[in-house]
């Protein structure tokens, strides 16, 4: 029967796996509907363990939009340790959410988040689990419909041979649409099978059927063309924009684990999209344009949440949260309603700026300031023109400075290494800038224990972004400049021991940037690593470059190409490039102009402060900037705990 | 230079509440960690006024006492909280219970009695009963008997620090057979040893002793917790409690 709970026959093989916790459901503010009372039944799936999955805050929107809707269910999947992945097969037990524990093949829908292309082994693992064929074109009618979204669905061909659609964009409303098709196709008796849902998904603003379009390549090895093979498909797919944030107060009730999860806290989105223009940036560039909740809706989603979870502390969530147009009133009138009851407020996410530290004391008011963190992300100026985050090393050191004599003893510097033009030279002042954050801050706070961490990954160009035609540098470029890094750093016995040095080695940035880059024949190199064994790539115990590039080798040689033509190799502005033909509303011009001011140290300004630089997305979508101030202030409330 | 926390310390404890409640069902695999979690956050979600430690990263008085092993269920953990402020505890209770998800269920709230000792103090032994599907009444009977006649039976232990050998039987003050054609049910009282003997621990043990191996993993629920007294049986630890509040009503009533 479709929909039959599998949990009895799950229940004996959770006594035999690690933390059995993560697969039982049952968190606070979980719904579970009943499946004959509603049309389309949604399975949402994120591809990493619960512990990760959990918190995602586009997985938990979708999950209350969909629920809200009378003729529709969802419930939640993730993916299951190799232990228990095992048990499952032996016992011919399928993937299944863990809700009210349903096989996933029941439902009509599986849609899928990609944060990370890291998890594409992990939707083969799942798929081959649900016992769905793994290729989209096997499946029938009775199968669910797979849809990619989240931000690698910029890019989804590298599994196009894997799912039926990509949705690009905010997903709030177009789960709507794509419920809607579903509901009146099933209600018509499916008409035309699958193939015919499939159309009529692909005419759904936002939604990418990617079998519906021929890909073909040139003797050079790059693509010749992409060729829509209906004629009512459009030939490029733009990305869904959801407007008035303040509309859309998701999640209402976060979910509350029972188990461990990555962030111990509930989360407010206080606004979406960014146009401080950093170019490495994927998500500052598709997410366009910025789109403010008001402080009055910030302030009741707080509320409301806190209500709802029992949570102890909340982060004001964006891409550059001290960018929000009223974000001092916020952070003082929130660490006003809150002081005194064991409320913790923070900020992720924070550029190099003294106002910064300003916000960070305000709500921080009367509890421990243990450590902050910003993020230069380029160790010299020069760098820091070309990817466009420009802060001078004077305001740096001061900015550190004040956070020292402000009590906070640890600051934590986030950098990447491998950036486009990047010399040696560049990453040795990370060091540099180290050692005078430590002595100013020694010097201003008058103490000896205070630490700096650097933080360090590998650069990886993606789609969407002026950095889209860079060559990635190599593996060992990148471990060669942390290794000389790491050598100066310790050189200095002053002061090295005040700074800590955390960072990746540069292989799984390699395999990263083979799938953000990557074209459909990629595909075929997911599947052989997968087949191998490959499952949580994400993870280092887990993760095996050398399976990665034997399978690249064999799979990739057929069509004269290889890993390093996808990553390290420099594309030309008359390249196609793999993502052409979706459209995350950004000027192609736009770009290449973009990544030739890199190339030449030239900064751009943000829009919201300066004249329009016509990067395409405002008039592409019929979208525009939403900022405040609005002149609001939060209302008094009655509060939690106190 | 030692710092402290601006504003004045936290209000003190002027209320001890006792617990008892349930973990039942999937619920059986969160671990001790995870359940004081959920605790914490549904005593936040009722508005019971905690008092909290002072310093820079307040803790709620919250204490624990032997918590049931992952992946077993218990109709009798034991928990103390101390409030800042007073409450009826059954008004407590009910919102404590109203707050936690399905699966834990709060069964009784009693406040401490100054001088009346510890519930740590209280509680040595366990009652555990397990389901063995797959395994025959009989069988266990057999199985129960054969261990039950040796003074000693060492089985191998997974510790933090490795494996290391426990005496299962010295640990078991009584143990019975049960239960139905198909499901046998095994009663057994546990004393509270360290290192800990677990329901599994005592599973090895017949497996050891007389090679009993169920199908599938046997169920395990811990019905009580409490001092094992002379007769046996295992006593209520919030006795002590409930009878004092009982006088102190009494001599209220009194005035």
């Amino acid at each position: 029967m479709n929909g039959a709970s599998l949990y009895p026959r799950l229940e004996p093989l959770l006594a035999q796996v690690q933390k059995p916790i993560q697969y039982i459901g049952g968190e606070l503010n979980a719904q579970v509907k009943a499946w004959d009372d509603v049309a389309v039944h949604w399975a949402l799936m994120y591809p990493d363990a619960y512990e990760v999955g959990l918190p995602n805050q586009g997985l938990m929107i979708l999950y209350e939009v969909l629920n809200e809707r009378p003729d529709a269910l969802a419930e939640r999947s993730y993916a299951v340790w190799p232990d228990l992945a095992a048990l499952l097969r032996e016992h011919g037990v399928g993937q299944f959410t863990v809700d009210a524990h349903r096989a996933v093949a029941d439902f009509d829908v599986l849609g899928v988040s990609f944060a990370t292309e890291l998890g594409y082994t992990n939707l083969l693992e799942a798929l081959d689990l649900a016992g769905l064929p793994l290729h989209a074109h096997q499946r029938d009618e009775t199968h669910p419909v797979v849809i990619a979204g989240g931000h690698a669905a910029f890019n989804p061909e590298p599994i196009a041979d894997f799912v039926d659609a990509a949705v690009l964009g905010d997903g709030e409303q177009v789960v709507g649409d794509v419920t809607d098709v579903v509901k009146a196709w099933k209600a018509q008796g499916r008409p035309g099978g699958r193939v015919e849902l499939l159309a009529r998904l692909a005419r759904v603003d936002g939604v990418y059927v990617p079998r519906f379009y021929a890909v073909s390549y040139g003797a050079d090895g790059a693509i010749a063309a992409v060729t829509p093979i209906r004629s009512d498909v459009p030939a490029r797919v733009g990305k869904r924009t959801v407007l008035d944030l303040d509309e859309w107060p998701y999640p209402k009730t976060p979910l509350v684990p029972l188990a461990e999860s990555v962030h111990e806290r509930m989360s407010v989105e206080i606004f979406r999209g960014c146009t401080r223009g950093c170019r490495f940036c994927q998500a500052g560039m598709i997410t366009r344009p910025v789109r403010e909740r008001t402080i009055t809706g910030i302030g009741s989603m707080v509320d409301q949440g806190l209500r709802a979870t029992g949570y102890e502390e909340v982060g004001l969530l964006s891409l550059s949260s001290a960018d929000h147009s009223e974000i001092g009133q916020i952070a003082k009138e929130l660490a006003d309603r809150y002081e005194g009851t064991n409320t913790g407020l923070s900020l992720p996410s924070t550029r190099v700026d003294a106002f910064n530290v300003t916000l960070a004391d305000e709500l921080s008011r009367g509890g421990r300031r243990s450590g902050l963190t910003f993020a230069p992300e380029g160790g010299s100026e020069r760098i820091r023109r070309v990817i466009n985050k420009t802060v001078s090393k004077d305001d740096l050191v001061r900015t550190v400075t004040t956070a020292y004599a402000g009590g906070w003893q640890q600051v934590k510097l986030y950098f990447m290494c491998g950036l486009p033009t990047e010399t040696d030279e560049d990453v040795l002042e990370i060091a540099d800038l180290a050692v005078e954050v430590i002595r100013a801050g020694r010097e201003a706070s008058g103490r000896k224990d205070i630490r700096c961490t650097v933080s360090i990954g590998g650069f990886v160009p993606k789609p969407h972004t002026p950095f889209q035609w860079a060559g990635q540098a190599s593996a060992e470029t990148i471990d060669a400049r942390l290794r000389l890094l790491r050598q100066k750093i310790n050189a200095d016995k002053r002061v090295g021991r005040s700074i800590g040095m955390r960072y990746h080695d540069g292989q799984p940035g390699i395999v990263e940037g083979l799938l953000s880059r990557g074209d459909r024949r990629v595909g075929r190199v997911i599947e052989r690593v997968w087949r191998e064994g490959g499952r949580f790539d994400g993870w280092s115990e887990h993760f095996s470059y050398a399976r990665w590039t034997t399978a690249a080798a064999r799979e990739l040689a057929p069509f004269g190409v290889d890993l390093d033509w996808f990553t390290t190799r420099e594309r030309t502005q008359d390249e196609v490039l793999p993502w052409d033909h979706l459209d995350s509303g950004l000027d192609k011009e736009w770009l290449w102009d973009d990544w030739q001011d890199a190339l030449s140290e030239e900064e751009v300004a943000d829009c919201r402060w300066t004249p329009c630089y016509d990067c395409g997305v405002c008039p592409t979508n019929g979208t525009e900037i939403q900022i405040g101030p609005t002149g609001r202030s939060l209302l008094p409330l009655t509060v939690v705990g106190r | 230079m030692a710092r402290a926390p601006e504003g004045p310390p936290p209000p003190p404890t002027v209320q001890k509440l006792r617990l008892r409640y349930a973990k039942r069902g999937p619920l059986r695999f969160a671990s001790h960690r995870d359940l004081a979690r959920a605790l914490e956050r549904a005593l936040r979600r009722a508005r019971v006024p905690m008092a909290f430690s002072a310093g820079f990263t307040p803790h709620p008085k919250i204490s624990y006492v032997g918590a049931a092993p992952t992946g077993a269920a218990s109709e009798a953990e034991y928990v103390e909280i101390g409030l800042a402020e007073r409450r009826d505890p059954e008004a407590v209770r009910a919102a404590l219970d109203a707050s936690l998800p399905p699966g834990i269920a709060v069964l009784e709230a009693v406040e401490a009695v100054e001088g009346a000792g510890s519930l740590a103090d209280r509680i040595d032994a366990s009652t555990w009963r397990l389901e063995l599907p797959g395994i025959e009444p009989a069988e266990l009977a057999e199985a129960v008997a054969a261990f039950l006649q040796r003074d000693e039976v060492t089985v191998a232990k997974r510790t933090k620090n490795g494996l290391r050998d426990v005496d299962a039987r010295g640990a078991v003050a009584s143990a019975s057979a049960g239960g139905t054609a198909g499901c046998a049910i095994l009663t057994m009282v546990v004393r509270q040893v360290t290192p800990a003997v677990r329901p599994d621990d005592v599973l090895a043990a017949l497996a050891a002793v007389a090679d009993l191996r169920p199908p599938s993993p046997p169920r395990a629920v811990r019905e009580a917790q409490g001092r094992l007294d002379d007769s046996g049986s295992v006593a209520d630890p919030l006795g002590p409690d409930r009878g004092a509040r009982t006088r102190c009503q009494g001599e209220h009533a009194a005035v």
